[in-house]
Formats: C-alpha cells, sequence, structure tokens
C-alpha cells in the first residue's frame, strides 16, 4: 500500500502545476460503439495534453469464472468477450485447450473453424471499421456495414443457433458439423457481398472529409508499436509483418493461399485501408476452404475420450457408450495434463492468447485470457497527445477496442 | 341521451391522450455496457427498425430521453454511475432491463457483476435472452408501450410507489418449513407467504 | 518454438535457469533475483523485442507446489518468430519483483492487473494502483481464498425507489 499512496502525492503536485488545464470526462456512459470505458482528459482549449484512462467498468471476474467452470463450459463465457466475432474467441479458447491436451482435430474441423474464423473477421472489420465512420459523422456506411453483418448472423443462425455468441466449438472438434445449407449460404454470401464492400470503400475510401480527419492522425511509429506490445491490424498499419496466420500457422492456413496486409504510415487511415484490405484477403480464404472442405468426421475419434461420440455410436456400439457415459458423469470427464501452456491466434483484433493451466480435472486451474483490447488500449495516451478534441473519436475507433475484453 | 358528434372530433380522457402520446413516442436512453448492446445497435439498424415505434432517435444525453434500456451486465464500478443517469432522467421515465445479465447477472454470478439492476434502480420490462434477439426487443417495447397505455402518466398514480416497492420475493427471507418425514403436504390452515 | 542457439546461450550466461519443454513450448524457471537480467539479456541480445504476456498463477491449491505464486513472461522474436515463457516464483508475505517497465513501456498495464489482481508489488512501476477493479477496493480477487461470489462487496449500493428517482 506504501507504493501506491507515495504515487498519489505525486500526481497532487503535478496537478497542482497544470491547474490551468480543462478537465473533461469522456465518460463511462458515452454513444454505444465502445461502451463501457473512461478517459479524463486534460485540454488546453481543444488539444489535449494528457489522457489518462480509467478502466475496469465490465470487468466480470471472467479468469474467476474460468477456474470453476469445466472446459466445454467455458466457451459459453470466452464468447463473450470480444462480442463482435465470438467464434474467434472460442476457437481460441479450444485452440489452447487442444494445445494442452496434445488432440490433433480432424482435417473437416481444421477447415470449418478456419472459415468460421474469417467470417468472424469479416464480421469484426465491419463493425469496427462501421463505428469509426459513425463516429467521425458517415451513417450509411456503418448501415452498409450492420447489413452485411445480418446476412452473417444469418448464417451463424442457420449453422448453431445463435446469432451471435455462439458457442460453437468443443473439446476435440464443434457442436455439430455444418450442414450443406450452411455452405450454399456461405458460398452465396461469397458471391454477393465484394459489391457491397466496392460501395462501401466508394464511400469513404476517397472522402475528403474522412481523409482529412483519420490522415495522420494518431500515429504510431514501428518501434513504438513492437515496444508497446501491438498485435493484429494495429501492428500491421505501422509497418510491423507480424501475422500468427503466416508466422505460427495454426488449423487450415498452411494450406490456403492469403497475403498479408501492412501499411507503412501508422495512422488511423492506414488501420482503416488495413482492415478494409483484410476483409477482402477473408473473403478469399473462404472462398479456397469452402470449396476444398474435405470430408470426414468433425470430431476427433472416439479412443481420444474428449468429444462426445454421435448418437449412432453411441446406441450401437459398446466403444460409443463408454465414451459417452466417461464424458457426461460428473465426476469423470476427460483427463487434463497436470501442466500449462499458451496458444494464440491471429483474431482480429490481434494476439489472442490463452495460458491454460491444467491440473488433471477437466476444470481448469487458471485460464488467464492474453487480451489484445487491453493492450492497445494502453496504447492511447500516447496517440492522442497533441491532437484535437475531436480527434479522440476517430482514434479511440480505430483502436478497436471492446470492452469486455479490455476489462474481462 | 346521444350527441351528434362530427367525424373530425376525438372525444377521450385527457389521461389516455397524454399516454398515447407518449407511448408512441419514447425515445431511448441506450445504456448499452455488453453483447446486448450490439443487439441493441442491431435493432436500431436497418433490418429490424426501431425507429418504427417512435424510438426515433437514440439520444445519449438522459435529460432527452423517456426510457432508460439497460442492455448488459452492470458492474459494481458502473452502477453508481447507472444510478446517476437514473436520476438525471426527467419524468416520466421507464426502464427496460434487457438481457440476463441486467435482469439477474446473468452467466455471472462473480464479485463484481451486480445481480440484477432491480436491486438497486425500478425497472418496468425486463427482457430474457442471452443475448435478446431483437424481435424480443422490440416486443418489450410494444409491451411497455401497453403498460404506459394502461397506467398513465398524468395522474402520477405510478410514483404512489412506496407502498408498492415492496422488496422483490427472491430477496425475501423465506422461512424454512421442514416437513416430518412420510408427509407430503402442509396441514390444513398452514400458509406460506 | 525456439532454436537450440537461443537456450544454449542463455544457459550459458544464466546457467541458474530450469528448462523444460511441453507441447512445443520452451519454457524457463528463473530465480527472482535474475529475472530483470535475464529479461534484458534476452530482449538485448537474443532479439525477444515484443512481449506478449505478462501473467501470474496462484499455486495455492495445486498439487507438487513449492511456492505459492509464479509469475509468467512470454516473449516472442519478431524476426525469428521463437517464442519463449520464463516463469519466476515469489511467496507471500510481500511477493514482490522488479518491474520490466524500463524494458517495455507495454508492460506497465499488464503488471498493474498483475498488482489488482493477486497483489504482487513491482518495484520501480511508476504507477502502481488499481486498474480494474474501484480504487477502494481492499481484496485481490484473482487469489485463491477470494470467494467466486466475492464478500458482499458487489451489492453494498443504496437502493433506488421510484418516488425518489
Amino acid at each position: 500500500m506504501s507504493v501506491a499512496e507515495t504515487k498519489t502525492l505525486e500526481q497532487l503536485a503535478k496537478a497542482e502545476a497544470r491547474d490551468y488545464l480543462w478537465t473533461l470526462n469522456f465518460g463511462p456512459q458515452h454513444p454505444a460503439t465502445h461502451t463501457t470505458l473512461r478517459i479524463v482528459l486534460m485540454l488546453e482549449g481543444e488539444r489535449v495534453v494528457d489522457a489518462i484512462p480509467d478502466i475496469g467498468y465490465l470487468h466480470s471476474g471472467f479468469e474467476k469464472i474460468g477456474e470453476h467452470l469445466n472446459y466445454n463450459q467455458y466457451v459459453t463465457v470466452t464468447d463473450r468477450m470480444n462480442y463482435i466475432s465470438p467464434l474467434a474467441n472460442n476457437i481460441a479458447w479450444h485452440g489452447a485447450v487442444e494445445k494442452l491436451l496434445g488432440l490433433e482435430i480432424t482435417p473437416r474441423c481444421k477447415y470449418v473453424r478456419t472459415i468460421l474464423a474469417e467470417l468472424a473477421r469479416i464480421s469484426d472489420h465491419l463493425l469496427s471499421n462501421g463505428a469509426v465512420g459513425l463516429d467521425v459523422g458517415a451513417f450509411t456506411f456503418f448501415l452498409y456495414g450492420f447489413y452485411q453483418r445480418e446476412v452473417l448472423y444469418d448464417i451463424f443462425e442457420t449453422l448453431c443457433g445463435a446469432r451471435f455468441t455462439n458457442s460453437y466449438t468443443r473439446v476435440g472438434g464443434a457442436m455439430h458439423d455444418m450442414t450443406p445449407l450452411v455452405i450454399e449460404k456461405i458460398r452465396a454470401f461469397v458471391r454477393t457481398f465484394p459489391k457491397t464492400l466496392d460501395d462501401m470503400e466508394r464511400l469513404l475510401n476517397r472522402n475528403r472529409i474522412f481523409v482529412d480527419r483519420t490522415k495522420g492522425v494518431g500515429v504510431l511509429s514501428k518501434e513504438e508499436a513492437i515496444a508497446r506490445s501491438a498485435t493484429g491490424p494495429i501492428a500491421r498499419a505501422s509497418g510491423v509483418t507480424r501475422d500468427l496466420r503466416k508466422d505460427a500457422p495454426y488449423l487450415a492456413y498452411p494450406d490456403l493461399d492469403f497475403k498479408i496486409c501492412c501499411a507503412p504510415a501508422g495512422d488511423c487511415f492506414a488501420r482503416y485501408l488495413v482492415r478494409m484490405a483484410e476483409i477482402r484477403e477473408s473473403l478469399r480464404i473462404v472462398a479456397q476452404a469452402i470449396e476444398n472442405l474435405p470430408s470426414g468426421p468433425i470430431n476427433v475419434e472416439i479412443e481420444e475420450r474428449t468429444a462426445l461420440p454421435d448418437k449412432k455410436q453411441v446406441y450401437t456400439t459398446i466403444e460409443g457408450t463408454i465414451s459417452h457415459f466417461e464424458l457426461v458423469m460428473w465426476n469423470r470427464g476427460f483427463t487434463v495434463p497436470h501442466d500449462e501452456t499458451y496458444a494464440a491466434i491471429e483474431a482480429p483484433n490481434g494476439e489472442l492468447g490463452f495460458y491454460v493451466v491444467g491440473d488433471g480435472t477437466d476444470v481448469a486451474y487458471r485460464a488467464r485470457c492474453r487480451p489484445p483490447s487491453y493492450i492497445h488500449f494502453a496504447l492511447f495516451p500516447h496517440l492522442i497527445r497533441g491532437h484535437t478534441l475531436s480527434d479522440v473519436v476517430a482514434v479511440l475507433g480505430s483502436l478497436n477496442i471492446i470492452a469486455a475484453e479490455l476489462d474481462r | 341521451m346521444a350527441l351528434e358528434v362530427p367525424e373530425n372530433v376525438v372525444v377521450s380522457k385527457l389521461d389516455e391522450l397524454a399516454s398515447w402520446c407518449r407511448k408512441n413516442s419514447l425515445w431511448p436512453m441506450p445504456f448499452a455496457t455488453a453483447c446486448c448492446g450490439i443487439e441493441l445497435m442491431a435493432t436500431g439498424a436497418s433490418r429490424h427498425d426501431l425507429a418504427r415505434f417512435g424510438a426515433e432517435v437514440m439520444r445519449f444525453s438522459p435529460r432527452q430521453c423517456d426510457v432508460m434500456i439497460v442492455a448488459g451486465r452492470v458492474v459494481m464500478k458502473m452502477l453508481p454511475v447507472l444510478q446517476r443517469i437514473w436520476q438525471q432522467m426527467h419524468e416520466p421515465k421507464w426502464c427496460i432491463s434487457m438481457g440476463a445479465c441486467a435482469s439477474t447477472g446473468g452467466v455471472f454470478d462473480t464479485y463484481s457483476v451486480v445481480q440484477g439492476i432491480d436491486r438497486f434502480i425500478p425497472v418496468d420490462m425486463y427482457v430474457p435472452g442471452c443475448p435478446p434477439r431483437p424481435e424480443q426487443l422490440i416486443q418489450s417495447i410494444i409491451d411497455l408501450q401497453d403498460k404506459i397505455q394502461r397506467e398513465g402518466t398524468i395522474s402520477g398514480r405510478e410514483f404512489l410507489a412506496r407502498q408498492r416497492q415492496e422488496p422483490k420475493r427472491a430477496l425475501v427471507e423465506l422461512p424454512v418449513i421442514s416437513l416430518p418425514r412420510g408427509v407430503s403436504r402442509l396441514p390444513q390452515g398452514v400458509r406460506v407467504e | 518454438m525456439i532454436e537450440q542457439q537461443t537456450v544454449a546461450a542463455t544457459s550459458a550466461q544464466f546457467p541458474a535457469i530450469a528448462w523444460s519443454e511441453f507441447r512445443g513450448d520452451t519454457r524457463g524457471v528463473v530465480p527472482r533475483d535474475a529475472l530483470f537480467a535475464v529479461l534484458q539479456y534476452l530482449r538485448d541480445q537474443r532479439g525477444f523485442d515484443l512481449l506478449v504476456d505478462i501473467t501470474c498463477v496462484d499455486y495455492l491449491n495445486y498439487r507438487d507446489a513449492d511456492d505459492r505464486f509464479g509469475l509468467v513472461y512470454i516473449l516472442t522474436n519478431t524476426r525469428t518468430n521463437e517464442t519463449i515463457t520464463l516463469r519466476a516464483f515469489v511467496n507471500d508475505p510481500d511477493p514482490s519483483v522488479p518491474s520490466v517497465v524500463p524494458l517495455w513501456p507495454g508492460a506497465n498495464w499488464l503488471e498493474r492487473e498483475v498488482w489488482d489482481m493477486f497483489g504482487i508489488g513491482f518495484e520501480g512501476h511508476p504507477d502502481l494502483r488499481r486498474i480494474l477493479m474501484p480504487e477502494e477496493f481492499t481484496a485481490h480477487p484473482l487469489r485463491k481464498d477470494y470467494p467466486l461470489q466475492g464478500r458482499g462487496e458487489r451489492h453494498n449500493f443504496p437502493v433506488l425507489q421510484r418516488a425518489e428517482g
């Protein structure tokens, strides 16, 4: 506690010297897009001298819940972290658990998870760029993006029943397989979406107002990005050519052909362009993967004793019955090594990783989420210093801070 | 005695007229915290359009709103903010608690999530779901409109609430009644409150 | 994924690190006093420029655990894509480690969160105060002896009735 006390005195000393500055509270309750975070801005006229973030307004104890729910139940909670692209969180969580177990999922499951991860990426980028547009004043762009997200929600609903917060993955596979109707809908989306994407780009890419509001605002240099642990589109827009899909490939990415989108400028406009380019690349990945979807089972074999077998096997084979019994009875379940591991995926927001500590039972001992939004929000004071009040919303939007991932 | 009333004259109680006006122009204050906030935005977007029901603008200033839609979990750090926004809204005002987390705490029975905002502010309408579909939210707006029409807003009946704000059933400690072995029903005359 | 040369060179410099491997990850247990030197060596000499995560595990109820808190540092080399995990164990009372904010500015908030959730102090941190919990909160929630539902802090607020709202 003595560490905290001396800090408050120092803060007081600094505040007295700057009490001619005007303090503006960019409060926890403000327009819906960025939900609950608070920034205390110290302004000199319109210029921001300092920005002190205050977070924790949505801290719900996710990591503590991870110590009480088992590996299949916790996927419902990981949905609610980055709730714009819940499938990416599910895939990251079960990727980490399967790494801990040393389980190799089936080829079909890898392709299905890849397709869904890319659709989640498209959904996330549509909303994040839509939010940038909305905050800057481009309401039509936001509505176009939202309409396409409704089409994606329709696909997810046909797949697993929920528009979003779909807890689709399970340890060793998925809830159930992709039906032909879902594949048809994805193909239709891949055919019709590029036209809307072109419309959206025509609205903003060369729009004088948008470009003036975002170019040169919130510049993050390459060295700063690495030193401050930025990952994902924010780092790539600053020139860091790191993408986990190419650098530490997982799922079906080694088989697919796609490019990494980077930009050298590091300002808000570069981040917007990187996200739009990533939507196009994701669409290419989905188009390739859906045509080359391997056939076969979606869950791992019965011998692994981790995924629930399908009903036909349960009723007709003894292996199926035993496996079902072992997994469902509350005092059995599957055994997990007494060790810890870390596994990350390239989530739409950055590097989303889970550090899982197993203790032999099927409830995690520690489920730590490495949240990209948390680390990117720490960049905010550095980016906003010297800019005007109206740039605060542009920079905040371009960082794509999701409060639930920020606070967990 | 029948009165000859021309076609363009409406006879009504002032109360009903005021309620009709208020219910058809409910401006929501979106208190969106988490995932339900995205469904709230989807309800306001073009496919399920909330503006059809009078919620034309989502004003973010509590001074200009009628109904506060609390969408998402409320954490103990956020609750004083929620209460302050509720106090800043002008009368008559209503509250819709959208989603499982706002109504009861939802999936999150943890050290920091408030288990239901109705413990701390008065709520008129609860929408279940995690997250509720946009159609469910629209249904709740329609039900709130019916409630406003039924209860009225001029007489201030809804503010005579001290006696009506009994502690919620779930928060009251029920007495433990243990039945002796072999008895499946309570004896005559015993009532459980 | 890590190259043998990195492990060998680091071992030569700091023989006290206990290496292990699990599922393709290379982990090293570092004694608390050598922690800052090891991290500085890895960043400057071996090119581990990206700090991925700083976290902590409370081993109170863990089988075969000797110390209570294990601090975990995950580093990545962006040029060669190697990842390394380092662990340092600290104990009650007053667990504390040197802060790595001078090496990576991104560690600022990560260490604040570990302080908030576990109570591990970081010597030399510029601004060590609570980040996720309210300032007046007294416990450290992610410790194993703190209950999931809390100790009643979440409902300790005044109730607004309709007439006075």
